[in-house]
């Protein structure tokens, strides 16, 4: 016993160590508040709880479909910052940049993860939706988290949307053309919308086809060159920027609203 | 030390003003520019936005016209399709027994470009067979209203200009409206 006590063990020679002790204040966590302290210490696991349920691992009442999720987000913001390397956002290139994606780029699968991964995103995303509606988490208090959800929902659609133009195909471009033919309707905002010949001065119509909410998506009257980069800049930065703003509140909403729900 | 004798600096009462600084603002002077600052950040922070949402419609666009001159009437010859400008512009321009118009070549069932079929004097769609009569109206196939037509008027020298910014539809009886024609 003496013995095996002077003889420390590798672990907690590392533990000891001033690198680990710089990195990770608290040491081989031994107690439970240790424990709870290497949680809270951590910037990247403080966002998680430091002491779970046991029914929040359970995959049957879960499906993990939001841990899920937000995997496939980082595997895609993974992907698609490597996709940025080769591809070039403008009519000339956009096409033939995914060719070479696809054929002589080494790993031309990177391509393939990006986008089987979006659909599976959007799958996931939907998944877990259904999960939280069936097992009644959305309901008080979580009522707020459920509102987040659902703009985060818009905002996956959005994201794939906007990344379904980027390889500028006929597909791309008509599938494009037909979706923002939909904001033309929109109340007020849109210029065949309702409520949009109200908004005039005199005989000046201030909502038209150049002035319209289409036209600020679409960058022009039709899917052109500045859609192309529009979109793309929407679907690197602008939206990803929002999504992960929501995304933190609703993984901190999870714990303010008492944790993950259990079953009944 | 007493206990009157100790008067907070901070408090604010008639026996404190003669110990303040003549810089000092007072409660009244610190809300006074509280507010002020408050309605300057607000109105900062609003215009800041207004030119945000401004700079995404951009002013110059590298587009094809919306709006071009086609020629003179007398171009085009009485009861037939010009094809001229589907390619570059995406209208034919028909004239009929007593007018000039400009049709897009959208066709209305899903977007596709028919073609004018002289023989069968129609036009038909190749993605569906949607067919159209001269007019524009349709008449088989699965379209479900007539083609558009666009704004058409004569300039000042003489030429037919047409303006695809403002189109007119069949079925809410705007072509009834005369800047959808050219008498001639």
């Amino acid at each position: 016993m003496a013995q095996e006590k002077n003889k420390k063990s590798f672990l907690e020679r590392m533990g000891e160590s001033q690198v680990w002790k710089s990195i990770i204040r608290s040491g081989i966590p031994r107690t439970r508040r240790q424990r709870m302290y290497a949680i809270l210490g951590n910037v990247f696991l403080h966002l998680h709880p430091a002491r779970l349920p046991k029914h929040a691992v359970k995959v049957g009442y879960t499906w993990c479909m939001g841990g899920l999720s937000f995997f496939l987000f980082v595997v895609l913001t993974i992907t698609g910052i490597l996709l940025m390397f080769y591809y070039r956002p403008t009519v000339e290139y956009a096409y033939t940049d995914i060719i070479d994606l696809t054929e002589q780029v080494p790993l031309g699968i990177m391509r393939e993860l990006h986008r089987w991964g979006a659909h599976a995103m959007v799958l996931t995303v939907w998944l877990h939706m259904l999960r939280v509606f069936m097992t009644g988490s959305y309901k008080p208090p979580r009522e707020f988290n459920w509102g987040v959800g659902v703009l985060l929902m818009t905002l996956t659609m959005f994201l794939s949307f906007t990344g379904y133009l980027l390889p500028w195909d006929q597909l791309a471009i008509w599938a494009v053309t037909v979706g923002t033919n939909m904001a033309r309707a929109h109340p007020f905002i849109g210029h065949e919308g309702p409520g949009a010949s109200l908004l005039a001065i005199g005989d000046i119509n201030l909502v038209h086809m150049g002035s319209d909410v289409r036209f600020a998506l679409l960058g022009g009257r039709f899917v052109g060159e500045a859609t192309l980069l529009r979109f793309y800049v929407l679907h690197c930065i602008g939206v990803p920027f929002i999504a992960m703003i929501f995304m933190a509140v609703h993984f901190w909403r999870i714990r303010k609203d008492g944790g993950i729900s259990g079953p009944l | 030390m007493s206990k009157e004798q100790i008067v907070p600096p901070a408090s604010v009462g008639a026996t404190t003003i003669d110990n303040r600084d003549k810089n000092d603002l007072g409660r009244r002077g610190f809300f006074k520019w509280l507010t002020l600052g408050w309605i300057a950040f607000a109105g900062a922070t609003g215009g800041f936005f207004t030119v945000m949402v401004r700079f995404l419609f951009p002013n110059v666009l590298f587009e094809p016209p919306q709006s071009f001159k086609i020629g003179f009437p007398n171009d085009f010859s009485r009861n037939s399709v010009d094809l001229r400008f589907k390619k570059k512009y995406n209208i034919w321009v028909v004239r009929d027994d007593e007018s000039i118009f400009a049709l897009s070549t959208v066709c209305t069932h899903l977007g596709c470009t028919p073609n004018w079929l002289q023989i069968e004097n129609k036009f038909k769609c190749p993605c569906h067979g949607s067919g159209f009569r001269m007019t524009g109206i349709n008449f088989e196939g699965p379209a479900p209203r007539p083609l558009e037509r666009y704004k058409i008027s004569v300039e000042n020298d003489g030429q037919i200009l047409v303006d695809k910014t403002k189109n007119f539809k069949w079925e809410k009886g705007e072509w009834e409206n005369p800047e959808s024609y050219l008498t001639v």
